[in-house]
């Protein structure tokens, strides 16, 4: 839910790591060590965070997923147990079905656009120099990464109202430079108000605001990389394009996968850019998104009930995505951990 | 020095076109990047009649009353300070109790601590639209619904998560000696936190504070599903109500330097931080 949160993920945190598992005779001695001085300590400074975190985060979590079963409506007390019924609701309604196809379809197609953009311009920019002397990325490679990562400063709701603007039919750039060009029938192009510009044109949007920040998290990973390695692969004769296969992506591997899958959490939410663009759902809604349709029959529809059946099912395609990134990983090699040492 | 020049003077046609073509390709990436960003600076000192006129001509005059009218009728300005009380509440919270949190779970080996740890890490997983429903109604039972503490308290919930992993690696990597040599020297175990292990940590709580910066000035579902009191709105619900609204009183003026209002702040975080956070994003990627 950070992921949602936080738009793209912050910087991979270091892989994790699992606390030791507490052997019985450490727990023992641990038993024996309590001081007032630790016991006080620990109340605090574990128990104010965690307190916080169960109430507002657990909690709501756990209650969605009981809620789901009921007809609750929110503002009354009463309420029954209904089964499955509001997920066969949703499922046989039109309006849902078709956001879990856009959603479903931005999961699929977004995500690969903004990896692939953004590990070529990565690699141009650390490793595409010159394949003669020292191993570099090509000149002004730092203003280009300054550059790239300024659409992750600019907060989701502006990139959306932003572009919003510059795609309006009448006073928009796009439409400005395109007829100017000599497209006169881009006049006043409706990109959002057409079926089948708008999901296009909002995953566009939706790549602008991502490809920097991930380009600058995979610079940092290729970097990472010691400069032998691609040494070794010039003398034995490797391009620019056999390197960046056979060298560049299974060593940034991991990162790739945790980009996959915060990708697809934003993907699978969507909520921000689908709101900025069009708050409706779009031309026969064809962008509307789970997210929006959850909040509308929540707190216009007063469908409680049924709203945390969808959110139960946003959280279960999240985990479909992430199950299979993890298995798409591993079935195409990436079991055999590669070790630099 | 001349060995750079001599590889350059070789320079082959393939490796010439190569380059080349790199520069073609980086440069239409940049300009993707800065010509919307400039257009929309442009945009936002013209008056709305100029906007229609053509979305090129440079403003006859800086017409500075998009800006005035932005912070005021629009109500942008009350919307700042909101959000700057929020995100400057939420960041200080959120910073100390995670870095508490973090810093018990990554020194203390006591029973029940992995369980945290994964329920921690679980919570980066879920959408946070599974629990937006309920944590509706928990606000509502604390009284906090539609109140800016209410705001807070959820914005330092959900960053806590991310806070608490990206810091428990941190702590873990500190060195032990130190803190023994504190409690041998005498200090409890409340003074060497304080005075030994926050301060040794402060390169990652940069990191991790600049993130939630950006984070929860970003934070949209969450002010919109939970703060629908207008007085109380923060920039990015504020900003998203103005522009639905503009459609029909059609203020574009106003609304473009609404845009750059929210955009600035962020922006000048982020040149000002920028090495220390292209550097953390590194040192979070490379262990």
């Amino acid at each position: 839910m950070t992921a949602a949160a936080y738009g793209p993920p912050a910087p991979t945190p270091p892989t994790v790591v699992a606390p030791p598992r507490a052997v019985p005779n450490r727990a023992r001695r641990w038993r024996r060590n309590l001081t007032f001085d630790k016991i006080s300590l620990f109340v605090v400074f574990l128990g104010l965070p965690l307190a916080l975190y169960v109430t507002f985060v657990v909690s709501p979590l756990i209650q969605a997923v009981s809620y789901s079963f009921t007809d609750w409506s929110g503002f009354s007390p009463n309420f029954k147990p209904v089964g499955l019924a509001n997920y066969l609701k949703i499922l046989s309604d039109d309006t849902f079905v078709k956001a879990m196809r856009n959603n479903t379809l931005l999961a699929v197609i977004v995500p690969l656009i903004i990896i692939v953009l953004s590990l070529a311009l990565a690699t141009m920019v650390t490793v595409g120099g010159a394949s003669t002397g020292q191993i570099r990325g090509i000149r002004a490679a730092g203003f280009y990464r300054v550059i790239s990562f300024f659409p992750y400063a600019v907060p989701a709701i502006i990139t959306g109202i932003m572009w919003n603007l510059i795609f309006d039919p009448s006073s928009g750039l796009v439409n400005g430079v395109l007829t100017r060009m000599g497209f006169s029938n881009f006049k006043s192009f409706p990109w959002l108000g057409s079926v089948r510009t708008a999901m296009p044109t909002m995953m566009f949007v939706i790549v602008w605001g991502f490809v920097g920040f991930y380009m600058v998290l995979f610079i940092a990973a290729i970097k990472g990389i010691p400069a032998e390695i691609f040494e070794a692969a010039r003398i034995d004769g490797a391009g620019r394009l056999r390197t960046a296969w056979s060298i560049t992506i299974p060593l940034i591997r991991e990162n790739v996968q945790t980009a996959y899958i915060y990708l697809g959490i934003m993907a699978i939410d969507a909520f921000v850019y689908a709101q900025a663009l069009n708050p409706q759902g779009g031309p026969e809604n064809s962008t509307l998104t789970m997210s929006q349709e959850l909040l509308s029959t929540a707190f216009q529809k007063g469908q409680f009930g049924v709203a945390c059946a969808m959110g139960v099912v946003m959280g279960l395609m999240t985990l479909l995505f992430a199950g299979i990134v993890f298995t798409i990983n591993r079935v195409t090699g990436g079991k055999d951990r590669i070790t630099l040492a | 020095m001349s060995a750079t020049a001599v590889s350059r003077a070789k320079l082959s046609v393939g490796e010439r076109s190569v380059a080349v073509s790199s520069h073609i390709v980086l440069s239409i990436w940049a300009l993707l990047v800065i010509l919307p960003l400039l257009w929309t600076l442009m945009t936002s000192f013209k008056t709305t009649s100029e906007i229609f006129a053509s979305p090129f001509k440079l403003p006859a005059r800086a017409a500075l009353e998009n800006y005035s009218s932005a912070w005021t009728t629009a109500g942008i300005g009350s919307f700042f300070f909101n959000t700057v009380f929020v995100v400057g509440s939420a960041l200080i919270l959120v910073m100390l109790l995670g870095s508490m949190c973090a810093y018990v779970l990554a020194r203390f080996d006591f029973p029940g601590n992995r369980i945290v740890y994964y329920m921690m890490l679980g919570g980066l997983m879920i959408p946070i639209f599974l629990a937006i429903v309920p944590l509706f109604f928990v606000l509502q039972n604390f009284g906090l619904l539609n109140t800016l503490p209410g705001l807070v308290v959820t914005y330092v919930a959900f960053a806590l998560p991310f806070t608490v992993f990206f810091l428990y690696a941190f702590f873990r990597s500190l060195p032990y000696e130190i803190s023994e040599a504190a409690a041998i020297d005498g200090a409890n175990e409340w003074r060497t936190f304080f005075q030994i292990m926050l301060p040794m940590a402060r390169p990652g709580l940069a990191t991790v504070a600049i993130m939630n910066f950006l984070g929860l000035w970003n934070q949209f579902l969450l002010p919109v599903a939970l703060n629908t009191n207008h007085d109380n709105y923060v920039l990015s619900q504020g900003l998203a109500a103005f522009a639905s609204s503009a459609g029909y009183d059609v203020n574009f003026g106003a609304l473009f330097a609404a845009v750059v209002i929210t955009v600035a702040p962020v922006l000048v975080v982020y040149v000002i931080f920028q090495r220390q956070l292209q550097g953390s994003v590194s040192q979070g990627t490379m262990k």
